[in-house]
């Protein structure tokens, strides 16, 4: 059973030590290390997009990044490849810098967007200080004294200044947590209105004070001052689109996942496509057991088998009738009397009944095992009669002890290429450090967790692809299927909107509540 | 045959029972009881087709007592007695009109489910 079950790499983690060999298992899997992969600190999801093929703008990257996968997703890929939340726009950025990318990579373009923004917001914020002080530089002495006025100005552009400063820096300065395919609509709308804006005002100043070198300091004050309030305001307009819109939620997803059919519903506010990708997969992290393909060969053989036992003999002469012949294979697969429904049933409850006598072992060994364990309290350390140890070595010390129970059971349940021994150990000290019962230290084996819980080498899904019919920056309407594909599953996105609700009211007095008896009497006469 | 069937019509599924009174001690008793009446829960009755008949119904009879005698059979609707309609009224009233204490005779006026039936099936064929 188990040259079945290890397809992956077959090695039982508890012979190695190291994680050095663990690396060279994976490097058969990781087709898809792209560049990005340098930055490993972060953990990131590149989602690329595949949609029909309306905008074909950046063809050289098609080939880069469908490397690996089929040969049709090459033809209607339109593949836009990681930008920031920050860019401004996609296609000036493609234009200008398309060999820069081309030859730097796929990083640069994310700081490229995130450069452009950092420069406009200092701009921006320049902006008021500089109406105020040209005035002083260039004209000094024709300006008409303002005192307490000016004063009282000044101090309130400060503030402002500095509260527009606090808020600018809570609400945007993030780390990017993802790449996503296109740029986000409403930053894009909002850095444009700013940009817009600020540049009319320079004009304005430009030409009205700057040629005629006004002499009426307070109005050029209050100008700037105008010009503070308003970009407070925008600050506003920024956080009721970009925040506070997603909140509300409208939208119930239903989240599957294609191999296993686990599924999962969350509530989405009004959110673009890829944004409402980027929460899937954020929750998907956290929610889904972790993919195992080792659970899923039973299946895979019995589909096998249900077709290979017949054959179709052309007994008619030539010509290929080629859906003919697989429609008759149907008919003659669904007619035949197999039992593999039988077989299905008894391996199904042999597998339990299997499954539960290990785990019995299992807990019994490890309950056992931490019983061996006893803390010592602070008074007691000095007065120790044996050897004190501290949480790895005693963990090291009742290790061996459920090491075969813990074993086996992991095999049984096909979970073993998840646990290694170094991580089996580090997880019992800190148990054992933390005052956690044996039910505790067992919770993490017993069955499978969220794949956040193991190690990244495990994931199996790392690189992600929206595949969408509508534009991926359109918003989300009832109806709408998406599928977000990895390169061994994919999840299948469903949108319905939550319905509207009617709730009407009814007064129900307490005095009101009466009752009576009900009875069937019979009476003999 | 339609002839029968307009005999049938006539008495339109009702039968009139007469039970004559039996003396025991002091008291003058029919042998049988009653169930319902508008004061109690028709949904409770198992001998009524409409569960929010309220009327009067039999619920038992004694073997051997005057109204076995009389052919009154369990699961009847009392419709009258004696001329005084039963079908509006509580179940202590109903007691009261069937124990009259002056009276030795009383006249039924009673429908019957499987007699309803018998005729319905001879009317359809």
């Amino acid at each position: 059973m188990s040259a079945a079950m290890d397809t992956e790499s077959t090695y039982s983690g508890y012979s190695h030590y190291s994680g050095h060999s663990k690396k060279a298992h994976r490097q058969g899997r990781d087709r898809h290390k792209s560049p990005r992969s340098k930055d490993g600190s972060r953990s990131e999801k590149s989602v690329t997009i595949q949609a029909p093929p309306a905008e074909p703008l950046l063809g050289n990257d098609a080939s880069r990044v469908e490397e690996g996968q089929d040969d049709n997703w090459g033809e209607t890929t339109t593949a836009i490849t990681g930008t920031s939340e920050h860019s401004i726009s996609q296609e000036d950025i493609a234009r200008i810098s398309k060999d820069l990318e081309d030859s730097v990579g796929l990083d640069c373009k994310r700081y490229l967007g995130l450069t452009v923004a950092a420069v406009l917001g200092l701009l921006v914020f320049l902006t008021p200080i500089a109406f105020i002080l040209l005035p002083q530089i260039l004209w000094r002495d024709d300006l008409e004294p303002c005192g307490t006025v000016c004063e009282g100005l000044f101090i309130s552009v400060a503030f402002k200044l500095l509260i527009l400063l606090i808020g600018t820096w809570a609400l945007f300065f993030r780390q990017p947590k993802a790449d996503i395919p296109r740029v986000f609509v409403f930053r894009a709308l909002l850095l444009v209105l700013i940009f817009l804006f600020v540049f009319s005002y320079w004009l304005f100043y430009g030409v009205r004070i700057l040629d005629l070198k006004d002499t009426n300091y307070q109005g050029i004050v209050q100008y700037a001052v105008s010009l503070v309030d308003a970009l407070l305001f925008i600050h506003y307009l920024a956080i009721v689109l970009l925040e506070l819109r997603q909140l509300q939620p409208m939208f119930t997803v239903k989240v599957v996942r294609s191999t296993d059919g686990e599924s999962r519903y969350y509530s989405l506010g009004h959110l673009s496509i890829q944004r409402a990708a980027l929460v899937v997969l954020e929750n998907y992290y956290k929610d889904f057991t972790v993919y195992n393909p080792a659970v899923l060969t039973a299946s895979k053989s019995r589909a096998a088998k249900h077709m290979a036992g017949l054959k179709v003999y052309n007994v008619d002469g030539p010509g290929n009738n080629a859906s003919g012949q697989s429609r008759a294979m149907i008919a003659a697969a669904a007619r035949r009397r197999d039992s593999s429904h039988n077989e299905l049933y008894y391996e199904e409850a042999d597998h339990e009944r299997r499954v539960r006598k290990r785990r019995a072992r299992l807990v019994v060994a490890v309950e056992e095992a931490f019983t061996h364990i006893k803390r010592l309290q602070a008074e007691e350390q000095q007065k120790a009669p044996g050897e004190m140890m501290d949480p790895r070595e005693a963990a090291q010390a009742i290790f061996p002890s459920m090491a075969r129970a813990l074993q086996k059971y992991l095999r049984t349940t096909r979970q073993q290429q998840y646990h290694s021994m170094e991580s089996i150990l580090q997880h019992l000290s800190f148990c054992i450090t933390n005052n956690m019962t044996p039910k505790a230290f067992l919770e993490r084996y017993l069955n499978p967790g969220p794949t956040l819980q193991y190690d990244r080498d495990r994931w199996f899904s790392k690189q992600w692809t929206l595949i969408s019919e509508e534009a991926v920056t359109s918003g989300l309407q009832d109806g709408i299927v998406f599928v977000l594909k990895c390169l061994d599953f994919s999840l299948v996105v469903n949108v319905k909107k939550i319905p509207f609700i009617k709730l009407s009211e009814e007064f129900i007095d307490p005095k009101s509540h009466k009752f009576v008896l009900r009875l069937q009497s019979e009476t003999s006469v | 045959p339609a002839i029968t069937m307009l005999s049938y019509f006539i008495f339109s599924f009702q039968q009139r029972i007469e039970i004559h009174k039996l003396r025991q001690g002091d008291n003058l008793i029919l042998g049988f009881s009653i169930g319902g009446g508008i004061d109690q829960d028709p949904t409770q009755n198992p001998f009524s087709e409409d569960k929010t008949d309220k009327g009067i119904y039999v619920t038992r009879v004694t073997e051997g007592g005057p109204a076995e005698v009389a052919g009154l059979q369990i699961g009847d609707k009392i419709m009258q007695v004696n001329g005084w309609d039963m079908t509006m009224v509580t179940h202590d009233q109903a007691r009261k009109r069937l124990t009259k204490r002056n009276e030795e005779v009383v006249r039924l006026l009673v429908t019957r489910q499987s007699l309803q039936k018998a005729v319905q099936q001879s009317m359809m064929s």
